[in-house]
C-alpha cells in the first residue's frame, strides 16, 4: 500500500516533468506555425531545418565552436590546476584558492555575468575601444565558468590515486615531467575526462552569463531563442529540441549501459 | 616527502592569473562600479536609490523561499523512493531525473508557456469541453511553479546521492532498536540526509532568487524580480552603476542566507568538494 501511493506520486512528478517536453515533440510536428494550436501532422519544419530556409544553422554552430574551445582550455588549465591544489602545502594558500574556486560556482549567475561583463566594459573604455565585447570576452566567461567544475572532477581523483605512485616512477628513473604524464595522469583520465563532459554541457546550455558577455557578432543557440521571443517562437526550434533530446537520450542510455559493464566487469 | 618539484609550483600559475583576473577581479569591480556615477566619482546615490526597489527583492525573497520549501516538499519523498529501489531502477530514475536539465532552460521555460497562456493548451482544452478559459500565466504562481520545475532536479540528486549511501542494515538496526517507522525517519533518515538537504535548498534558491527569464516568461511581464530589474538597467538603460549596485545587494543577500541557513541546519556540505 505504502509502496503503491510511493510510486503513483514518482509517476505524477515524472509525468510534470516530462510534460513540456511532450509538448516541444507534439508541436514540432505541427503543420501551422503555433506553437500552441496544432493544425495536422507534417514533417515541414524538420525539412526547413535541414534544407537551410531557417536561420539556425549559424548560432549551431557557433555554439559547439565555443563549447569544444572553451571546454578545452577549461580541461587544460583546471586539471594543472587541481594537480597544483592538491600539492599546495600551505593550508591557508589551499583554502584561499578553493574558495576562490567556489565562487563562480555559488555566485548566481546573473552576477558572474554582470561582474564579467563590467569589467571588459571597464577595461575597454580604459582602451578607448568602442565595443568592448565579443566573441573573445565571450570565451573567456565560458572558460572562467568551466574551470571550477573540471577541478572539482579531477581533485577527487587526485585524492584516491596512490601518492607513492609518482615517487616509485622516479625511484624507477623517470624524470618528474615524464613521471606526472606516464603515472598521474594516465591515473586522474576517469576525472579528466568528465570534467570536460561537465564544461563541454555547460558550456552548450548556458544562456545567462552569454547574455551578458557577448557582443553583436556572436550568436550562440540560447540566445538565438531568447532573442526569438519577441517575434513568437516557430515549430523549427521545436524541432530542433527534439533532435537534441534524441541525442541526449542516447548518449545517456549509451554511457549508463557500458557504465553498468564496467561495473560488472570489476565484480 | 619530498619538496615540490618545480612542475608542481608552476604548473598552477595559469589558474592563479585566470582566477585573480577573471574571477577575483570583476567582483571588486562591481563594488566600484556601485559607489561611483557614470564619470567615475564617488556616490552613494546606487545604493540609497535601491530603496525604490524593496518591494521587488522582499517578492523575489518570498518567492525563491516558496520555490525551496515545495521543491524539498516534493524532491524528499521522490528521492527516498528512489533510493529504496533495486539499483538498476536507480540508475534508470535518475537519467530520467537528469534528461531535462541536459535541455535548454529557455525552451523548456517557453514550452510551459505554451501550456500555461491565455490561448494555450490547457485553456483550449477547456473551452473545448465547455468550460471558462483560466488565467494561469502571469501570476506569483506561475513563477513559483516555474522556479520548482527548473530547479527541483538540483533539489532531488544531492538528497538522493545521500540517501542512497545510508546501508540497508542502519535502518535495521533502527528497527531492531524499538523504532517505528515515523522515529526511523525523524532520528536516522533524516539527520543522515540533511548534508543533501542543504545543498539541495542551496541549489534551488540562488538559481530562483536570480532568475529574469523565468519571470519574464510566466509572469507575462507583470511580475518583475530582482533578475529582472538588473537586466532591465544594463541591457535596456546601459545603467552599469545602478546594475552593479542591484548586483551587489543581490550577492551580499545570498551570502546572509546561506550563512543563516548553515547556522540553523549545522555545518552541512560545507564546501562542494566531495
Amino acid at each position: 500500500m505504502k509502496k503503491t501511493i510511493g510510486n503513483i506520486f514518482v509517476g505524477l512528478l515524472y509525468l510534470i516533468l516530462y510534460l513540456p517536453l511532450l509538448v516541444m515533440v507534439v508541436f514540432s510536428f505541427n503543420a501551422g506555425s503555433s506553437t500552441s494550436v496544432f493544425k495536422g501532422l507534417s514533417f515541414k519544419w524538420y525539412v526547413e531545418l535541414f534544407t537551410n530556409s531557417t536561420d539556425v544553422g549559424v548560432p549551431v554552430r557557433n555554439t559547439l565552436i565555443l563549447a569544444v574551445i572553451s571546454a578545452v582550455i577549461a580541461t587544460v588549465i583546471g586539471t594543472a590546476a587541481a594537480v597544483y591544489i592538491y600539492y599546495v602545502r600551505s593550508k591557508l594558500w589551499k583554502n584561499t584558492l578553493n574558495t576562490v574556486t567556489n565562487i563562480p560556482m555559488m555566485n548566481p549567475d546573473i552576477v558572474t555575468g554582470v561582474s564579467l561583463m563590467l569589467l571588459f566594459v571597464f577595461v575597454g573604455r580604459l582602451v578607448g575601444a568602442v565595443n568592448s565585447l565579443n566573441f573573445f570576452t565571450l570565451l573567456i566567461a565560458h572558460i572562467t565558468f568551466n574551470i571550477p567544475y573540471v577541478i572539482l572532477n579531477v581533485l577527487p581523483k587526485l585524492n584516491q590515486t596512490d601518492p607513492h605512485l609518482a615517487e616509485a616512477a622516479q625511484d624507477l628513473g623517470s624524470t618528474p615531467t615524464e613521471s606526472f604524464f606516464r603515472v598521474v595522469l594516465p591515473a586522474i583520465m576517469p576525472g579528466v575526462t568528465s570534467g570536460f563532459m561537465m564544461a563541454f554541457t555547460l558550456s552548450l546550455d548556458d544562456f545567462i552569463i552569454s547574455y551578458y558577455t557577448t557582443g553583436t557578432d556572436f550568436q550562440t543557440l540560447p540566445l538565438y531563442i531568447f532573442n526569438m521571443v519577441k517575434k513568437p517562437v516557430k515549430p523549427h526550434i521545436y524541432a530542433l529540441y527534439s533532435i537534441i533530446f534524441l541525442l541526449v537520450l542516447a548518449v545517456l542510455l549509451f554511457t549508463n549501459i557500458s557504465g553498468m559493464k564496467d561495473k560488472k566487469e570489476k565484480k | 616527502m619530498k619538496n615540490r618539484t618545480f612542475l608542481q609550483r608552476i604548473i598552477g600559475a595559469p589558474y592563479i592569473f585566470w582566477a585573480a583576473v577573471f574571477i577575483v577581479v570583476p567582483l571588486i569591480i562591481v563594488v566600484y562600479y556601485s559607489f561611483t556615477d557614470a564619470a567615475g566619482s564617488f556616490t552613494l546615490d546606487n545604493m540609497k536609490n535601491l530603496s525604490d526597489y524593496g518591494q521587488i527583492f522582499r517578492d523575489s525573497i518570498l518567492y525563491s523561499i516558496a520555490a525551496t520549501a515545495i521543491s524539498l516538499i516534493l524532491a524528499y519523498p521522490f528521492a527516498y523512493v528512489m533510493s529504496r529501489k533495486r539499483e538498476k531502477t536507480q540508475q534508470i530514475m535518475m537519467v530520467l531525473v537528469m534528461l531535462p536539465m541536459w535541455m535548454s532552460l529557455l525552451i523548456l521555460t517557453y514550452s510551459w508557456m505554451n501550456i500555461l497562456e491565455r490561448q494555450g493548451i490547457v485553456n483550449t482544452f477547456l473551452s473545448k469541453i465547455g468550460l471558462s478559459p483560466m488565467t494561469l500565466i502571469g501570476t506569483p504562481g506561475a513563477v513559483i511553479f516555474g522556479m520548482v520545475y527548473n530547479y527541483i532536479p538540483y533539489m532531488i540528486l544531492p538528497i538522493y546521492s545521500v540517501m542512497s549511501k545510508i546501508e540497508p542494515s542502519v535502518l535495521e538496526a533502527a528497527e531492531d532498536l524499538g523504532s517505528g517507522s515515523a522515529s526511523k525517519l525523524y532520528r536516522v533518515i533524516l539527520p543522515l540526509s540533511m548534508p543533501g538537504v542543504v545543498s539541495g535548498i542551496t541549489m534551488v534558491f540562488v538559481p530562483s532568487v536570480s532568475t529574469f527569464y523565468i519571470s519574464q516568461k510566466l509572469g507575462d511581464g507583470k511580475i518583475l524580480l530582482v533578475g529582472d530589474i538588473i537586466e532591465r538597467q544594463i541591457q535596456g538603460n546601459y545603467n552599469y552603476n545602478s546594475g552593479a549596485a542591484l548586483s551587489f545587494v543581490l550577492m551580499v543577500l545570498i551570502i546572509l542566507s546561506l550563512a543563516l541557513m548553515k547556522l540553523f541546519a549545522g555545518e552541512g556540505d560545507d564546501s562542494l568538494y566531495v
